[in-house]
């Protein structure tokens, strides 16, 4: 470890930092014209929806620009921008959005890759007739997710962590038709929600113990130094302090969005979706986001780590990234879906990222989130480049032979598959490695670290036999296979030089990245590749990796099987193959238990209402219909007969005076002399008395 | 018994004897002729309230009744006018068929 002074912070915010709400807010803009205009203005939707995404590359690439500039020049940039959103009687709640190296790298990978995914998608998509409808989501899903990225605010991160969970879920259920798809979005967002709830009970303990929610604001934010110390000290159950509690509830909202352990459930089913929503979404970047907020909270996951050890928190972290990165691994093995293959990598992934964060801190975890982003998105895309030329065939069984039919597309795939198995000098090697070196490291158990490893083996083999079906043996699908059309190839071409180059920046003799998001500087020094240990474990891992290829082209490499004929491991050892098939009966479990109870509960909720609720609401219903029956009676029998009785009268009464005007003259005048005679007599009478 | 007396008792009686004319007639003639005669009553007694009256010198009640069979004289020429119109409209004078304004 190189030893050096930590950088001095910069506290005033730059121009470009003032504008950076602009990244997400121009996207979400643009998903809102899309989302007015009509179905046939396709080229309008696609060109405006990749204009916008363009526009944030260019300013998230100003903005890593002025932080990079800053970094060479000896400083460390974190410029915040906050305000005021609401304020209840003394306490305020703010909003803010931070410019520092981590979440410079971060928009630069999202804008970047998901303006290749957007250009892939106008090929892939072609044929949709809600064309417009997919890239209004995915516009959507941009802005919310360069929200999560550029958030100075737990608040404000959540709310976009919402947003971009409820794109995941249009665009699962985008082919809303298919039952399944439906269902698969349905458990998305439940099941995420799971998490979610815990990360909102951290926010609410967060924002009652420090009374803020802002990530950095100069000294009084949440995740600096004051707040921490405030977090350690106060204590909460089990003898946790605070701050771990607090670490842990938001690792469990993370944990839900990355597809960790227990509740990766989810991540597999996604794959319902479009498959550039598979790339962009369940493998670049949203996925991603659990990772990112780790990192983004790891001062409070750190909070009072002793020199060298490290905390429950991560400790937690670790052991759940680790157990998840074997358990996904395993399941992959099994698979015959092309992209459910690719989706158990993810979840697979995603546990070495967490791992990473968890045993070497976040340039590492992050190093692999980036390049991780690339190749992943590489794959998938090439995946769906696959399944274009099949005819929508997915399973794997029903490929093969494909590397003569589509060239591009298998180049890319195995520049793409080399990254993932980690191949010398492939970017997931890179990164994988450091991840290993921490687990190597780590004092508190070497568990992590074997875990990990067998991992890496899982993962050369499950590609490899992956690989094989497809690209290799004889074709057994169906129609002929065809080479996508160059919309879609050439974003492979461009993710692919990425997956092979990238990791170049986290080598051990430049640990540029590292450097950069630690604040530290960065030098070039040969002598990284002597340190004890690293060299062994660079060749352990290539040999594990190596034997995993072997392994798997020995199983399956040019064999060609029958779709029928059952796999070579399921002849092998039957119950082991049955059981990573059926993905280790988590879905059956949960749907024994949870899923059961819930609806168990759901009966009795159920029972409740129409027998006892119901029967309330049917008695007070009961209870005034008699009191407006009787209510009738009155006005029909009192209130109606003496208004009725009392017209009748008038009416007669009314009668019996117009008989007087009979039309007859001398009737009237003989009334007339009558009253004049009476008159007299009055008068007369009158003046008499 | 005064002059005065013995004038208005004969009013009273042309009064009466035209009141029961206008009541009991059916013919509409004859009607006019009972209003005629209970009018000229009235005159009578303009004239013998003045000649009797405390300014006999002025000549108010000439004025009066003048006035008065004026008047009359303009309504019986209506009257008689309004009864030729009935009668040829309707064929008749009697009054009691003469109904046909009642509301």
């Amino acid at each position: 470890m190189q030893e050096a002074l930590q950088f001095t912070p910069q506290v005033v915010a730059s121009s470009i930092a003032k504008i950076l709400w602009l990244i997400p807010a121009v996207p979400m803009v643009a998903a809102g014209v899309i989302a007015l205009m009509k179905q046939p203005r396709r080229k309008a939707a696609a060109g405006l929806a990749i204009g916008s995404l363009a526009f944030s590359l260019l300013v998230a690439l100003a903005a890593f620009g002025h932080v990079l500039a800053g970094w060479m020049g000896g400083h460390a940039v974190r410029e915040t921008v906050n305000f005021t959103w609401l304020q209840f009687g003394s306490s305020n709640v703010d909003l803010g959005w931070v410019l520092d190296p981590l979440s410079a790298v971060m928009m630069v990978m999202v804008t970047f890759v998901g303006l290749l995914i957007f250009i892939y998608s106008t090929g892939y998509m072609a044929h949709d007739e809600n064309f417009t409808r997919f890239f209004c989501f995915l516009s959507l899903f941009a802005g919310a997710m360069l929200g999560v990225v550029i958030a100075n605010s737990l608040l404000l991160l959540f709310m976009c962590w919402e947003l971009v969970g409820l794109t995941s879920y249009l665009l699962i259920g985008f082919w809303y038709q298919k039952p399944s798809a439906a269902a698969a979005a349905k458990k998305a967002f439940l099941t995420t929600r799971v998490g979610d709830i815990f990360f909102l009970l951290g926010i609410v303990w967060l924002f009652a113990q420090t009374g803020t929610l802002l990530f950095y604001n100069k000294g009084a934010g949440s995740m600096e130094p004051l707040a921490l110390g405030g977090l350690l000290a106060a204590p909460a159950a089990l003898g946790l302090s605070a701050a771990t509690a607090i670490a842990l509830l938001i690792f469990a909202g993370a944990a839900g969005k990355s597809g960790q352990l227990p509740l990766h459930v989810w991540l597999p089913d996604a794959m319902e979706g479009p498959t550039p929503v598979s790339a962009l979404i369940h493998a670049a970047t949203m996925v991603a986001a659990g990772v990112y907020l780790v990192a983004r909270v790891y001062p409070l996951m750190q909070a009072g780590m002793p020199m060298g050890g490290t905390t429950t928190a991560l400790t937690v972290v670790t052991w759940v990234g680790a157990s998840t990165a074997v358990f996904a691994a395993l399941i992959a093995v099994a698979q015959n879906d092309i992209k459910r293959i690719l989706a158990y990598s993810t979840v697979s992934q995603l546990g070495y990222m967490m791992a990473g964060l968890g045993l070497g801190g976040v340039a590492v975890g992050m190093f692999h989130l980036i390049t991780h982003a690339f190749f992943k998105a590489l794959l998938f895309m090439g995946a769906g480049s696959v399944i274009h030329g099949c005819h929508e065939e997915q399973d794997i069984r029903h490929m093969g032979g494909l590397w003569k039919k589509m060239p591009v597309t298998f180049a890319t795939y195995a520049a793409g598959m080399m990254a993932l198995a980690g191949l010398i000098p492939f970017a997931g090697f890179w990164s994988k490695d450091a991840i290993l070196e921490s687990a190597q490291g780590w004092k508190s158990s070497q568990g992590p670290f074997f875990l990990l490893i067998f991992g890496a083996l899982l993962t050369a083999f499950y590609m490899t036999r992956q690989v094989s079906y497809v690209f290799f043996g004889a074709y057994r699908g169906h129609g002929d296979a065809h080479e996508s059309p160059r919309v879609m190839t050439t974003p492979l071409w461009i993710l692919a030089l990425f997956a092979a180059t990238l990791g170049l920046l986290g080598t051990p003799a430049w640990p540029w990245f590292r450097s950069f998001l630690t604040d530290r500087p960065a030098s070039f020094e040969l002598a990284g590749f002597s340190e004890p240990g690293i060299l062994a474990l660079m060749l352990t891992s290539t040999g594990v990796v190596v034997i995993g290829l072997i392994f798997g082209w020995w199983l399956y490499g040019n064999k060609s099987p029958q779709a029928k004929e059952p796999d070579v491991l399921a002849k092998a050892m039957p119950p082991v193959w049955r059981a990573l098939r059926d993905r280790l009966y988590v879905d059956e479990i949960y749907g024994a238990t949870v899923i059961a109870f819930y609806a168990w509960f759901a009966r009795v909720a159920d029972w409740l209402d129409r027998r006892v609720w119901g029967g309330l609401v049917a008695g007070v219903t009961g209870l005034f219909g008699l009191w407006a029956r009787f209510n009738r009676f009155l006005d029909t029998y009192w209130v109606d007969g003496a208004f009725d009785k009392g017209c009748e009268e008038l009416s007669a009464g009314g009668g019996l005076v117009a008989r007087i005007q009979s039309g007859r003259v001398q009737t009237y005048l003989r009334l007339l002399a009558l009253a004049v005679v009476v008159l007299a007599a009055i008068l007369i009478w009158s003046s008499r008395a | 018994m005064t002059p005065l007396a013995g004038y208005l008792l004969v009013a009273a009686l042309v009064f009466a004897i035209g009141l029961a004319g206008a009541l009991t007639r059916r013919n509409a003639i004859l009607v006019l002729i009972g209003i005629e005669l209970m009018l000229n009553a009235a005159n009578l007694n303009l004239i013998a309230f003045w000649r009797y009256g405390p300014h006999p010198e002025a000549l108010t009640g000439v004025m009066f009744a003048v006035f008065s069979i004026a008047v009359a004289a303009a309504e019986a020429a209506v009257g008689l006018g309004l009864v030729i119109s009935i009668y040829r409209h309707a064929r008749t004078t009697d009054l009691d068929k003469m109904n046909r304004m009642k509301g």
